[in-house]
């Protein structure tokens, strides 16, 4: 029988029972829709948080202390503290293609406002350089300069948040003010452009920005170099940028050949693997979710064939003595079974579709359907019908003509 | 002996049911030529039933030989059978096993669709055996638009559709009344008389009068093959049956 034949011969079989058919289908519908939305959310996700990361600026090497074998014995990433001031000093000397590096040492504690406002915020020590590498702007006033690093200056740098928490939003209004940090009286010399928040939610303008040579000799005992940023001088440079920082460092740390590195040097596409692989893994647990609801689906879709392939034992006998083969009688009802599920599958991704665009609209999150998704979730309603319309098409295509055939 | 249609030899059919074996078929010779027209005959129980499930190719002996159209049948798997079954044999049905909410040419259609090696137009096929049973303006109507002896001629034209050396029918008057029986029986004596081998299984009399010759079972074994004398004519009777109705009205 040629396919077109048994396709029109399972279309017009479902249309026969359209409410049924539809009952059945709703399994598959419901399924491959979910499985859309859900792969939507998520993939929606991860190119938000690829997208902030880009902007984070494409030249950015990180370093950061820690093991780079992070399996077998090594103490883990961060957990012993190997980074120095030196470490950045050497850099900034010795290499060629890292344009600009600046360490980072961070520091806590309860910020005073010199009106009496109390806060809280992590004060960034670094290199006037960091202000390149980061791309940030500043708003009001100006970044600190190279001579107010090596003179130590007391002065800082706000981010947009901190200034309008402690001294409101007037324009200038922080600017000659004074912020205490830990008894230590900074001046205010600039205010940050506001850059809104992370993709995971972080504030980028709750920081305060200030020299690290004043950081490190005011607020001792309080502060750890958190990492060293560099920014190759063209992103075609950033992985040879990676390699020459790696064997700098290993210099400044006098490792040995044997020796692992007791630091990490990543890029910006080492950080977006890592930011992103959380929504990976939320990916596949909602595709896993949405796969059940289809196998559920498929079940439903085994359950009326095989009451179909009941009800029309009739007709199967009378197939079978005009002279259709078993395969004939089990093809007939697999591509039933196929159709169906596939029609299914069709109107899934049309509620896929719906629901990622409702879903986007209501909440607000970024939803983004690729066509792998949408085919593989075809693909998938496909396989359903095939698995479990096989049962009950071998079923059909073992029944006895004569049985068939006397069948009431 | 090519000519022979049906030869079988020895044939016996054996179901066992729990402890006992019942033997449907005892032992059956019988061989039929081609051109004639048969009624098997027996009250239920004789094995009239699986004799018809035999001839149709639908069931296997448990020993013996059958032969159909020069093909030994008992030696097929399923696969040839349903072949078999498709190319040799027209079934015409007590219950008309026509698809239902299926139209008539559809239904005309269905057998040239399992059909291997197919050479001619399936559409214009069907059309003319419909135009042959004498329905080719009812072509579009469903089953149930049409009365029994319609569907029955429906069936017919289904069985003839693929040239079939056998035409077999299970007793293809069961659901009819009088007049359209004679009336089927009027068809099957122009096929035959065009040719074509007919075998009917009934248990009515009426009917098998209209054959050639009787065929009896009893317990599985043949008690009676003679020749029916004298025939009867249905396409006279028919005629009759009508003149009687216009004479009444």
């Amino acid at each position: 029988m040629k396919p077109q034949m048994l396709i029109r011969i399972a279309l017009r079989s479902i249309r026969r029972t359209k409410m049924r058919s539809t009952l059945t289908a709703l399994g598959i519908i419901i399924g491959v829709g979910a499985v859309i939305v859900m792969v939507a959310i998520g993939h929606g996700a991860k190119s938000r948080i690829e997208q902030s990361i880009k902007n984070l600026g494409t030249n950015m090497v990180v370093i950061t202390p820690g093991a780079a074998n992070t399996g077998n014995v090594s103490q883990g990433a961060g957990s012993f503290n190997r980074l120095k001031i030196e470490d950045a000093e050497k850099l900034k000397r010795e290499s060629v293609l890292l344009a600009d590096v600046s360490p980072v040492i961070m520091a806590f504690g309860r910020i005073r406002g010199n009106n009496g406002t109390n806060w809280r915020c992590p004060v960034y020590g670094v290199d006037p350089a960091y202000q390149n590498i980061r791309d940030w702007q500043v708003g009001q006033g100006q970044f600190f300069d190279a001579r107010d690093l090596r003179a130590r200056r007391k002065v800082c740098v706000l981010g947009a948040t901190v200034a309008l928490q402690i001294f409101g939003d007037g324009e200038g209004a922080a600017l000659g003010q004074e912020v205490i940090l830990r008894d230590v009286p900074f001046t205010v010399i600039g205010v940050l452009a506001p850059k809104g928040q992370t993709a995971s939610g972080t504030d980028q303008d709750d920081v305060i920005i200030a020299p690290y040579t004043t950081v490190q000799e005011r607020l001792a005992g309080h502060q750890f170099i958190a990492q060293i940023l560099g920014s190759a001088a063209s992103p075609s440079d950033v992985v040879a940028a990676m390699t020459e920082a790696k064997a700098i460092m290993r210099e400044s740390h006098k490792l040995g050949d044997w020796e692992e590195s007791d630091f990490q040097v990543k890029n910006q596409a080492d950080l977006a693997d890592a930011a992103t692989g959380a929504t990976d893994v939320m990916t596949i647990l909602l595709a896993c979710i949405a796969g059940i609801s289809l196998l559920v689906g498929g079940i439903g879709i085994m359950n009326i064939m095989l009451v179909s392939v009941t009800e029309r034992t009739r007709e199967i006998g009378i197939r079978m003595a005009i002279g259709a083969r078993p395969a004939d009688v089990l093809l007939q009802f697999l591509v039933e079974a196929i159709v169906l599920s596939l029609l299914g599958g069709l109107l899934g991704v049309a509620l896929g579709y719906g629901g990622s665009w409702l879903v986007g609209r209501l909440t607000g999150w970024p939803t983004m359907i690729d066509g792998v998704t949408v085919s593989v979730a075809l693909g998938f309603s496909a396989a359903v019908g095939v698995f479990f319309g096989f049962w009950p098409a071998r079923k059909a295509a073992a029944l006895n003509p004569i049985d068939a055939l006397r069948y009431e | 002996m090519a000519a022979d249609v049906i030869r079988i030899q020895g044939l016996t059919r054996t179901y066992i049911m729990g402890a006992n074996e019942v033997h449907a078929l005892d032992g059956i010779d019988l061989t039929i030529a081609k051109g004639e027209m048969v009624a098997v005959m027996g009250a239920s129980g004789s094995g009239k039933s699986t004799m018809m499930n035999m001839l149709g190719c639908l069931d296997k002996p448990t020993s013996g030989s059958y032969e159909l159209d020069g093909e030994r049948v008992e030696v097929m798997d399923r696969n040839q059978l349903a072949d078999l079954r498709n190319r040799r044999i027209g079934f015409v049905f007590q219950g008309f096993n026509l698809l239902a909410r299926t139209s008539a040419l559809e239904n005309v259609e269905l057998p040239m669709m399992y059909e291997r090696a197919r050479k001619k137009d399936v559409r214009e096929a069907a059309v003319a055996a419909l135009a042959r049973v004498g329905l080719a303006d009812r072509s579009s109507h469903l089953p149930n638009e049409l009365s029994g002896g319609q569907q029955q001629r429906v069936a017919i034209a289904r069985a003839l559709v693929t040239e079939p050396a056998l035409l077999l029918a299970d007793e293809p008057t069961g659901n009819l009344d009088s007049r359209t029986s004679v009336e089927v029986l009027a068809l099957f004596q122009e096929l035959n008389d065009n040719g074509l081998t007919v075998v009917m299984v009934t248990h009515e009399d009426s009917i098998a009068h209209y054959a050639k010759r009787i065929v009896e079972l009893r317990d599985g074994r043949i008690v009676r093959d003679e020749p029916v004398n004298p025939r009867g004519n249905a396409a006279a009777d028919l005629a009759a049956i009508d003149a009687r109705k216009k004479g009444n009205a």
